[in-house]
């Protein structure tokens, strides 16, 4: 096979070198190699959204990217934003006002919103629409995605003040 | 939210929303095989070379396999086998797979795919349904004996075409509605190996994990009891992944792996290509009434493109008959349905499974009635609504229920209704605004001919939790959810006290498919049973701890059981660490009531036909039309829904709003552009599915209701949502361009043209 290069970046936070062939796409390498299955991929051509992650703190389609691209970037895919225990305001809300159907967009869709937020703490309906525009959902007509968008938005607003 | 939903939110949602749930395409095993497949693509020929040596030449190329490969009968269906795993011969539509390849990479895979030659001959093919019935059509199974008629029915009542004659108005129309993919986000995918001892252990993203079995044990040869499939959660399937879609060519590269684990993954073009689709269908139908609308007597047919393989079609235009009545009372009927073979996609199981085509055929005539007449849409649904008790348009009466009249009535009492004028009015230059309604019902279950049944097993686990073995996958719907908020209901229990097993057919029962609406209500129905049972078990091993000689005075509590009359508890925790493994589980089941004297109608139609249980809606939708671009806005959008009691209101909204979605999708949207068996908008750049941007924000109405059969009071309703939104557009667009819409979906050029073209 052929030879590989060697990356180095910090992923979710924790400093990681990774040698991987040159050409493999930074999903493929998130989801079969590290186990970050987080980000999803539903079309491979940039109309979805679902392999949305952080790039330098700016949403990127994973599936468009290569692994190279991340070399020495901050890359932050949806398993970084918060787990279970201890989730992101964001994730704590797209569970908690029914945002989540069959949840297969979510991760893409949550760090489509942390990327909104961070530009835009105080975003009205019609902003959250524009900003997930680029992230299909098939599930739940948007209605609820934007509402747990906006209760994030709030919950962050309050942890600051 | 207010009640359940603040006690029991979706016990699914937080792991999804961290990205911790782990769904099959999520699945890949330390140095597995990729697997994938050449698809014809051309739409109709005869194979006249395969070279894979190129293929099998490619460095990472493990197996090169064709149709001399496959063991067993090399057909796969639902209820027809008429579908190759592999074709050897003659391909019938250009996503037909004709070699098979396994690899140890994707980009070896890619390569291997990219090199295989196949050479055939063209056949003439047919695309159009109603020339594919002409005597001197092309065949697409030159062995069938009815040539490209798969499948006829008739359903009958009264005397309608004597009827028809004597109406004082008739109005007739031709309605067309579209094919529509899916688009479920998780792309078809499973995982595979045969292991040591012969089991093939497949992990696959699929709503029917137990009939999988049988079908990919049919298709090659094998026993279907060596046969074990898991169905974790399912990235959306809205009856797209109800039949086989990567299965038995998984099966049958696993069993050519030497044991390694085997991944599949369609790409999303690829699933444009081979999926199945909703059917487009055509639908010429009249309609009588008296003049004061009292509606007399409906006639027409139904004509259904099933593409090259059957499918589920015969049952999916069997549904549309039983539909095409509408909610509405017609004492005389007379409606024939068909299903052509053509080589366009293959047609299959879609949310609303022909009901959405026929609803909107007689939700277009009553719009045309409303008009001849000089009536108000809406008034006339409500003359004409069924009421309880009375017979629907095949001469079924329905289990009593809430129905299209009060779902209407709900909708009407919307400020998007009362307050249309003024919104119409203040419509800004250059457009003009509208409002429609239309009534929406769905049957629930298979219906007669086969049992709508499940098995469901639960267990107190040594700890004195609960283990719930689910056996119908949870494709986003939320049933998975729903089953615990009904356990630790009838179990007094909190609901973190139960963990969930997806379904597996080596741990669970069989209960069929994921679909029919009838998910919950099936399933459900034998869980509570399963409940019950526990509960007594329980009453009983702790009356042998506490000494009590009447096990039916003691109660339930969280992690205990008390007995009221001493004070005295045992707790849970204490029984499971008490009870050999066999007295720690409970089994139950359940078979759907079906009609019990059935019509003397549709006697083509041997399997789910007829249906005793429907759940009904209304649906509002107001847009606004740009009379320079002729593109439509959807500004409202209301929607009521009777579906019995609500277990979980956010649960009932969630189903609402994602099937008025597509619903919207399908009447706005998606036009696949289909050519020549070619769907000209075969990936997501071209084929527009609603963004948050293409949507308002949905309203859910619940409209009062009680089902004494369902499980806590409910009956399914995941697709009756589906409905409205296309002939409510349609309704809505009439009133706001005097736009005739008899095709779906509703594209600028329409409305330009109905608003007199450009200056
Ligand atoms: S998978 Fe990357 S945008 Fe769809
Ligand atoms: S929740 Fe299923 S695609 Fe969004």
């Amino acid at each position: 096979m052929s030879a590989t290069i060697r990356l180095q970046l910090t992923l979710n936070g924790v400093a990681t070198s990774l040698d991987v062939r040159p050409g493999r796409r930074a999903i493929d390498v998130l989801r079969d190699d590290l186990g970050l299955t987080a980000a999803k991929e539903s079309c491979g051509s940039g109309e979805c959204g679902a392999c949305s992650i952080l790039v330098n703190g700016e949403v990127r389609l994973s599936c468009l990217m290569l692994a190279a691209q991340l070399d020495g970037k901050d890359v932050v895919t949806a398993e970084g934003l918060g787990t279970a225990a201890a989730p992101h305001p964001v994730q704590a809300a797209f569970a908690a006002h029914g945002a989540v159907q069959c949840g297969y967009c979510t991760p893409g869709m949550t760090v489509a919103a942390v990327d909104l937020l961070a530009r835009q703490p105080d975003p009205d309906r019609e902003q959250v629409r524009r900003a997930l525009s680029g992230n299909l959902c098939r599930c739940t007509g948007y209605g609820k995605i934007v509402d747990a968008v906006l209760a994030a938005a709030k919950t962050m607003a309050e942890e600051k003040s | 939210m207010t009640g359940p939903d603040a006690v029991f939110p979706r016990a699914d949602a937080l792991a999804k929303a961290v990205g911790a749930e782990r769904y099959s395409a999520d699945v890949t095993p330390p140095g597995c095989l990729w697997a994938g497949v050449r698809r014809a693509g051309v739409a109709h020929a005869l194979i006249t070379g395969l070279d894979v040596a190129a293929a099998r030449a490619t460095p990472g190329v493990v197996a090169v396999l064709t149709r001399r490969d496959v063991p067993g009968t090399n057909r796969q269906g639902i209820v027809h086998k008429d579908q190759p795993v592999l074709c050897g011969e003659r391909v019938r539509h250009r996503g037909d797979p004709v070699a098979l390849v396994l690899a140890e990479s994707r980009e070896a895979l890619a390569l291997a795919l990219s090199r295989i030659d196949a050479a055939f001959s063209p056949l003439p093919g047919v695309f159009e349904p109603a020339a594919a019935l002409d005597r001197d059509a092309p065949y697409v199974h030159p062995e069938h004996p009815d040539g490209n008629l798969l499948a006829y029915g008739l359903v009958e009542k009264g005397d309608a075409p004597t009827a028809l004659a004597d109406c004082a108005v008739t109005v007739s129309g031709e309605y067309h509605t579209p094919m529509q993919d899916h688009v479920f986000l998780e792309l078809p995918n499973g995982t595979a190996r045969l292991t040591p001892a012969g089991v093939l252990d497949m992990v696959v993203s699929t709503q029917a994990p137990f009939r999988d079995r049988f079908e990919i044990a049919h298709a090659l040869g094998l026993n279907p009891w060596t046969i074990r499939v898991r169905a974790p959660y399912l990235g959306g399937g809205f009856g797209g992944k109800d039949g086989a879609t990567v299965q038995c060519l998984l099966a049958l590269a696993a069993l050519n792996a030497g044991g390694r684990w085997v991944k599949m993954v369609w790409d999303r073009e690829e699933t444009f290509l081979a999926g199945y689709k909703r059917h487009a269908a055509v639908m010429r139908v009249t309609l009588g009434a008296d003049a004061d609308g009292t509606l007399r007597a409906l006639t027409g047919s139904l004509l259904f493109d099933a593409g090259p393989y059957a499918h589920l079609s015969g049952e999916i235009m069997a549904l549309a008959l039983e539909h095409a009545g509408g909610p509405y009372r017609i004492p005389h009927t007379r409606l024939e349905g068909s299903c052509a073979y053509t080589n366009n996609p293959v047609g299959g199981a879609f949310r609303g499974f022909g009901v959405l085509q026929s609803s909107f055929a007689i939700e277009r005539l009553m719009d045309a009635l409303a008009t001849r007449l000089g009536r108000d849409p809406a008034g006339l649904r409500l003359q004409n609504a069924l009421g309880r008790g009375e017979p629907n348009a095949i001469g079924v009466t329905p289990e009593p229920g809430a129905g299209a009249a009060e779902c209407l009535t709900a909708v009407l009492a919307h400020p998007a209704w009362t307050e249309r004028a003024a919104w119409k009015r203040q419509a800004p230059p250059f457009t003009r605004r509208g409002v429609g309604v239309t009534c929406m019902q769905n049957a629930m279950g298979y219906g007669r001919g086969l049992p709508d049944a499940a098995a469901a097993k639960l267990e107190l686990t040594k700890q004195g939790t609960f283990r719930i073995y689910n056996s119908v996958p949870d494709m986003g719907q939320g049933n998975a959810s729903a089953f615990v908020t009904m356990a630790a209901q009838a179990l007094h229990q909190s609901p973190e006290a139960f963990a969930l097993i997806q379904p597996d057919t080596r741990h669970c029962l069989p209960a069929g498919s994921s679909s029919a609406s009838r998910t919950t209500f099936t399933f459900g129905n034998a869980l509570l049973g399963a409940c019950r049972a526990m509960e007594a078990k329980l009453r009983a091993r702790a009356a042998l701890a506490l000494l009590c000689d009447d096990p039916a005075r003691l109660i339930l509590s969280p992690g205990l059981v008390t007995d009221p009359a001493t004070g005295a508890a045992v707790p849970l925790a204490r029984l499971g660490a008490l009870l050999p493994r066999d007295d720690r589980l409970c089994v139950d089941q359940f078979v759907m009531a079906v009609v019990e004297n059935p019509p003397d109608t549709g006697r083509q139609f041997k399997l789910g036909f007829p249906h005793r249980f429907y759940s009904h809606g209304a649906c509002l939708c107001a847009v606004e039309v740009d009379e320079l671009t002729g593109r439509v806005r959807l500004g409202r959008c209301v929607v009521s829904v009777a579906c019995g009691r609500v277990l979980s209101l956010e649960g009932v909204t969630q189903q609402v709003q994602g099937a008025a979605a597509q619903g919207i999708g399908l009447a706005l949207f998606e036009d696949p552009a289909l050519e020549n068996g070619c769907m000209g908008a075969g990936d997501l750049s071209r084929y527009l599915i609603p963004t948050a941007l293409d949507l308002p924000d949905i309203d859910c109405l619940i409209v009062a209701d009680d089902e004494p059969t369902g499980p806590l009071g409910l009956r399914g309703m995941g697709e009756v949502g589906i409905h409205g939104p296309g002939p409510a557009i349609a309704q809505a667009l009439f009133d706001a361009a005097g736009l005739h819409v008899t095709r779906l979906p509703v594209t600028p050029e329409d409305l330009l043209s109905a608003l007199g073209g450009p200056e």
